[in-house]
């Protein structure tokens, strides 16, 4: 082996281990992402509490009421007696959503017209939008059941068979649980985030502390000096994929269908992108401040704009043709993809080629401008 | 034939408007210890990172240890040891693994850079202290850390950018004992000292002080990117002969004031307890009898006034100066080292 490059992985190496701070960044922040992400950042609307106004107070009204406590979305936490009181309550962001049951309820239900009403607070447009949808569906399935009752106990025999049916089948992630969505993201930003600051920090500080000078005067070529010092946040970054991917495994419960050592690879892949920003950022820096700024600006929009946290199919045309140049994008399709679909190459081979073309592309660009002199 | 390890003609380097490097010519032999000496900017560190590659020149020829400097620029490398003005090894490593990194990277195997970093850690003193973080070195144990550094792959180019610059005296006096018995070989009487056939090493080295300046065999004058003035410690004093008067007396004040208004009086500077005045070329005389009556006529007192040798810090200020200031300096001829020389080698 090329003893340069050995002699300046090991140094960084034995740097790495006596720097706390990067210590941290490497072996804690990745896990308290993981779990901090894995459990806040979910989409799962479960729980709302709910305030009801009963003027019924009918068995039919607590059949409805039943049936909204059935489904696992709502949580009656009030019975209230007025609308000012249900107002307040909503307005105080104690209660979600109000159900409002008129006091002609099971009357108006015997005669075929009865409204129940839903007051929803759209401040939050999540918790607004499932409760809406969840309200009417059990609302639909409430009417169903009390037809079915109706045509049973008029005797007409023949059983209420509804004319259409959605019959849904959920693939890959059938309890639609956020964290199998979330999880591999998280990968993907770890990893992205990870390397490319830390790269970019490491050749700023020897540029920071004078230590640059020194280490110009040395017979290591520019290639060896770039090798050398991200080899060692290579190796880490890798550690850190398979511990957040085993964490995501085995606490989580996301699945890991696809082929492991493919999963390495094209996170690999992604390493190179991450590497190619640190380190182009790391010739535009002078301090390790800046550096660390270079690289934010650049994190913040790849991660809005992949597709982690806001479907890419909702986003504006122009903001759909701005992640096509975030790598980000690419490795959360491939890692999705692999983790939760358990695909093979084929599939995902065009994201794949683009990842490559970005990774190769900025790598290159950031060896070109890296100039192993002081000038 | 004299062997030279460092040889520049006409090197320029430009940082925007600012030439600072300008037409720098010099050549250091084997054995030899070379003063650049100069005020601040006057483009002292910036010759030797031209020299050592660090930074690219804009003009000039250069070859360092044998090699062309822009050719055979990692070769250069591996044959110079470069201590710069700041400490750059690392302050998170120890003395030991800092020695070993910069073994290693400039060639030293994994069997031998043990045993040449003890040598040279015991070399500089600090064997006993191997195990300790770099950062916690006083000014001084990091000075002769990156000496040794630069010395553990014996190179033949030592290039010292102010090696002793916050380093207090008695260090400044080990500094130059170490540097002295590198440039006499052989400095490894166990290993038979440089490789054979070699002589000792070459070091160039900037300096802001005067008393190390004259301990180096010869000393470049550098201002404004220029090398105007070059030659031994001696010659250099010589251009100054019979033109410095010290003035001992009171009241201090007084006497500066009387010895600025005599119009042969170039200069006055403070040395302590004494004034040295430098007048013009055969002013000596005059000046010396004039200036004591009128001191005297003013009610200052005199106790010693006469012509001494001139110091390397009278020739410092004298040439610091603008050329209208300091009359018949440059006319004279220099060192006859001073000049183009063409390749030394074959």
């Amino acid at each position: 082996m090329n003893s340069r490059l050995f002699s300046i992985i090991r140094k960084e190496f034995i740097q790495i281990i006596r720097d706390p701070r990067t210590l941290a960044m490497i072996l804690v922040i990745p896990v308290m992402q993981l779990f901090l992400l894995g459990y806040a950042a979910t989409t799962d609307v479960r729980n709302v509490p709910i305030a009801v106004w009963d003027q019924s107070r009918s068995p039919e009204s607590r059949a409805l009421q039943d049936a909204f406590r059935a489904a696992d979305y709502f949580r009656i936490a009030f019975d209230v007696g007025s609308e000012a009181e249900l107002r307040d309550l909503i307005e105080r962001g104690e209660a979600r959503a109000a159900l409002i049951i008129p006091p002609d309820y099971s009357e108006r239900l015997l005669e075929g017209d009865a409204q129940v009403a839903m007051v929803l607070d759209g401040s939050d447009s999540t918790v607004g939008t499932t409760a809406l949808s969840t309200a009417r569906l059990i609302g639909q399935a409430q009417a169903t059941k009390i037809m079915q009752e109706q045509t049973a106990r008029s005797g007409r025999g023949a059983e209420f068979k509804p004319p259409l049916e959605v019959r849904t089948q959920v693939w890959y992630n059938p309890d639609l649980i956020s964290a199998h969505f979330m999880i591999p993201g998280v990968i993907g930003m770890i990893l992205f985030a990870i390397t490319s600051i830390l790269t970019a920090t490491t050749i700023v500080r020897e540029r920071e502390r004078g230590t640059i000078e020194q280490l110009i005067v040395t017979p290591i070529r520019s290639w060896e000096l770039v090798v050398g010092k991200l080899t060692p946040y290579v190796i880490l970054s890798l550690f850190d994929t398979l511990v957040v991917l085993a964490l995501g495994h085995l606490w989580f419960k996301v699945p890991v269908r696809g082929d492991l050592g493919l999963i390495i690879g094209l996170s690999g892949l992604l390493l190179l992108s991450g590497l190619g920003i640190g380190l182009f950022a790391s010739t535009v820096a002078n301090t390790q401040q800046e550096a660390m700024l270079t690289t934010w600006m650049t994190l913040l929009p790849a991660i809005f704009l992949s597709g982690f946290l806001f479907p890419l199919e909702a986003m504006p045309v122009v903001l759909r043709w701005i992640s096509y140049v975030i790598p980000l994008r690419y490795y959360l399709v491939i890692i999705r993809a692999l983790l939760l679909k358990g695909v093979g190459l084929a599939a995902i081979q065009n994201e794949v080629i683009a990842l490559a073309l970005f990774g190769v592309g900025i790598m290159g660009a950031a060896a070109l401008r890296f100039r192993k002199r002081l000038d | 034939m004299t062997e030279y390890l460092i040889q520049a003609q006409g090197l320029h380097k430009s940082f925007g408007e600012n030439h600072a490097v300008n037409g720098v010519s010099l050549y250091v032999a084997a054995g030899e210890i070379y003063g650049l000496v100069g005020s601040d900017g006057a483009g002292k560190t910036t010759t030797l990172r031209l020299l050592v590659g660090a930074m690219q020149a804009d003009a000039g020829e250069m070859e360092v240890g044998g090699y062309d400097v822009r050719k055979q620029v990692e070769r250069v490398r591996s044959q110079t040891g470069y201590l710069s003005q700041r400490f750059s090894l690392y302050e998170d490593l120890t003395v030991l693994e800092n020695i070993r990194f910069f073994a290693e990277v400039r060639g030293l195997s994994s069997g031998e850079w043990l045993p040449r970093s003890m040598e040279i850690l015991d070399f500089v003193g600090l064997a006993e202290f191997k195990d300790r973080r770099a950062g916690q070195l006083s000014g001084g144990m990091k000075q002769k850390l990156g000496l040794a550094s630069a010395l553990v792959t014996r190179p033949r180019v030592l290039l010292l950018d102010e090696p002793t610059t916050g380093v207090d005296p008695v260090t400044r006096q080990d500094f130059w004992q170490l540097v002295i018995k590198l440039v006499s070989p052989p400095i490894f009487e166990e290993n038979g000292g440089m490789p054979e056939g070699q002589g000792g090493v070459s070091v160039l080295l900037t300096t802001p002080y005067m008393d190390e300046a004259a301990r180096c065999h010869r000393v470049g004058f550098m201002r404004e990117g220029k090398m105007i003035a070059e030659g031994t410690p001696s010659e250099l004093r010589a251009m100054l002969n019979g033109r410095i008067l010290e003035l001992r007396g009171q009241p201090i004040s007084l006497l500066r004031k009387v010895a600025h208004q005599d119009g042969d009086v170039e200069d006055v500077q403070a040395f302590g307890d004494r004034l040295h005045v430098r007048v013009g070329e055969n002013k000596a005389e005059v000046v010396l009898n004039r200036l004591k009556s009128r001191i005297r006529s003013e009610g200052g007192e005199v106790t010693d006034l006469r012509s001494v040798p001139p110091v390397l810090e009278d020739v410092f200020i004298a040439l610091s100066e603008s050329e209208s200031k300091v009359s018949r300096l440059w006319e004279r001829p220099t060192s006859g080292d001073f000049g183009l020389r063409g390749q030394a080698h074959d």
